[in-house]
């Protein structure tokens, strides 16, 4: 708690280098997830290939992953920056995917009636629709992705992770709880955020 | 190139290797046997108990948000450092998937099979053990294959306080920038997680009941 008192900026830094990763890679991942989500939502066989490659991906552990992208990019944020967006990309594309053909055949046939085109149907129908399945999605790969930022310190990405590898190697039991608990909190926060979101987004829907 | 060097590591390592791997796994299966031992019971004790079961199921749904690394520092410093401490922390990983799978899986049994099996004039016990447990195993067993992948993968991370396996080469690995003793840890990890994602895959698949694989 004292050590936690004089070093807070140190902590606060910790903590918004953690968000600014995380955040980084999960706006890429998203981008990436929409346009192959989508296309796999038209196609049962890349649907197939997309969700078994990137299953793949997702089940390396996160710092065999680190590790073995250290002699392709080396060490620091673009390391991290890969495997976070690999590791969040299996459940974006299968939450896109799901969502966009769980609309009702109905209302885009209807769509189709009124003269949009595929893409304004995409854009404005079927998206939209999605929404709650996609956030849904979007909530465990913040906290997948929010979890591996904290190994990632270990290849020098910073973060909150910083500190709990300095307390684990200084012998510094407060450096830990601090940066552990920090994570925790943050991981929990965006998860009750989001499920908020999608919470809301649902009952809007109906 | 690097791939070479880190077999000739190997080869040149075999006891080291071998050790290595067999803590890693042994790490991942005492961990996993006693979460297995612990949630599944809980699991199904909860799915008769309302009241609990809201508390319980909150709980693990906030335990299964935590970062893997931060159970793993936060049991350091109460528990120290070695085997038993990574275990007793990945048993903590494994605990919500089982725990949240076995409930569900208990509570989603369809009521008409219930009702059925007692029109038959089966007891309490019997609905569990002959009805509601075989009809559950399959979804119980998404839950443990979650939780293996995720035991195995963060029992990578156990080098770091102390509970060796194959994280140890990767640690070392970075430590001194060698690259092929880090691909020592590293594609074996990743090899073993697969692998047990495939395995724990197939079980499924065999004890998933027949009347359910035709629906």
């Amino acid at each position: 708690m004292k050590w936690l008192l004089n070093n807070w900026d140190q902590v606060l830094v910790a903590l918004g280098q953690h968000i600014v990763i995380a955040f980084t890679s999960l706006a890429i991942a998203f981008v990436l997830s929409l346009f192959i989500g989508v296309w796999a939502a038209r196609s049962e066989r890349v649907y197939r290939w997309a969700i078994g490659l990137s299953g793949l991906l997702y089940t390396v552990p996160t710092l065999a992953f680190l590790a073995m992208l250290i002699p392709i990019v080396g060490l620091g944020r673009t390391n991290a920056i890969i495997c976070m967006v690999s590791f969040s990309l299996m459940i974006l594309i299968r939450n896109v995917a799901i969502g966009i053909r769980e609309v009702p055949e109905e209302i885009t046939d209807a769509a189709r009636g009124m003269g949009m085109n595929a893409a304004e149907i995409l854009a404005r129908i079927e998206v939209p629709l999605a929404l709650p399945v996609i956030v849904a999605g979007l909530r465990i790969a913040t906290v997948t992705v929010i979890s591996v930022a904290v190994v990632a310190a270990y290849v020098n990405a910073g973060g909150l992770g910083t500190l709990i590898f300095n307390g684990i190697s200084n012998d510094h039991a407060a450096k830990i709880w601090v940066g552990a608990l920090t994570a925790c909190a943050l991981s929990v926060v965006a998860d009750l955020s989001l499920a908020r979101l999608e919470g809301w987004l649902r009952h809007r829907a109906a | 190139m690097l791939l070479l060097e880190a077999w000739q590591f190997i080869v040149e390592h075999p006891a080291r290797f071998r050790d290595a791997l067999v803590t890693h796994i042994a790490l991942s299966a005492v961990a996993l046997a006693c979460a297995i031992a612990i949630a599944v019971p809980i699991g199904v004790w909860l799915s008769g108990h309302r009241r609990a079961a809201l508390v319980a199921i909150t709980t693990a749904n906030i335990g299964r948000t935590l970062p893997s690394l931060a159970i793993l520092a936060l049991v350091m410093p109460v528990l120290g450092t070695g085997f038993l401490p990574s275990a007793f922390a990945l048993t903590l990983l494994a605990l919500p998937p089982i725990l949240l799978n076995t409930y569900t899986a208990v509570r989603q049994v369809d009521p008409d099979i219930v009702d059925a099996a007692k029109g038959m004039g089966m007891e309490r016990r019997q609905i569990i053990a002959r009805v509601e447990i075989p009809l559950a195993v399959p979804v119980i067993f998404a839950g443990i294959r979650t939780a293996a992948v995720q035991v195995v993968s963060g029992a990578v991370l156990a080098a770091y306080i102390g509970g060796g396996g194959l994280g140890d080469f990767i640690t070392a690995g970075i430590a001194m920038m060698a690259m092929p003793q880090l691909l020592v840890g590293a594609i074996p990890a990743t090899l073993l997680s697969l692998g047990t994602d495939r395995l724990f895959g197939r079980i499924q698949q065999v004890l998933t009941p027949r009347g359910l694989k035709a629906a």
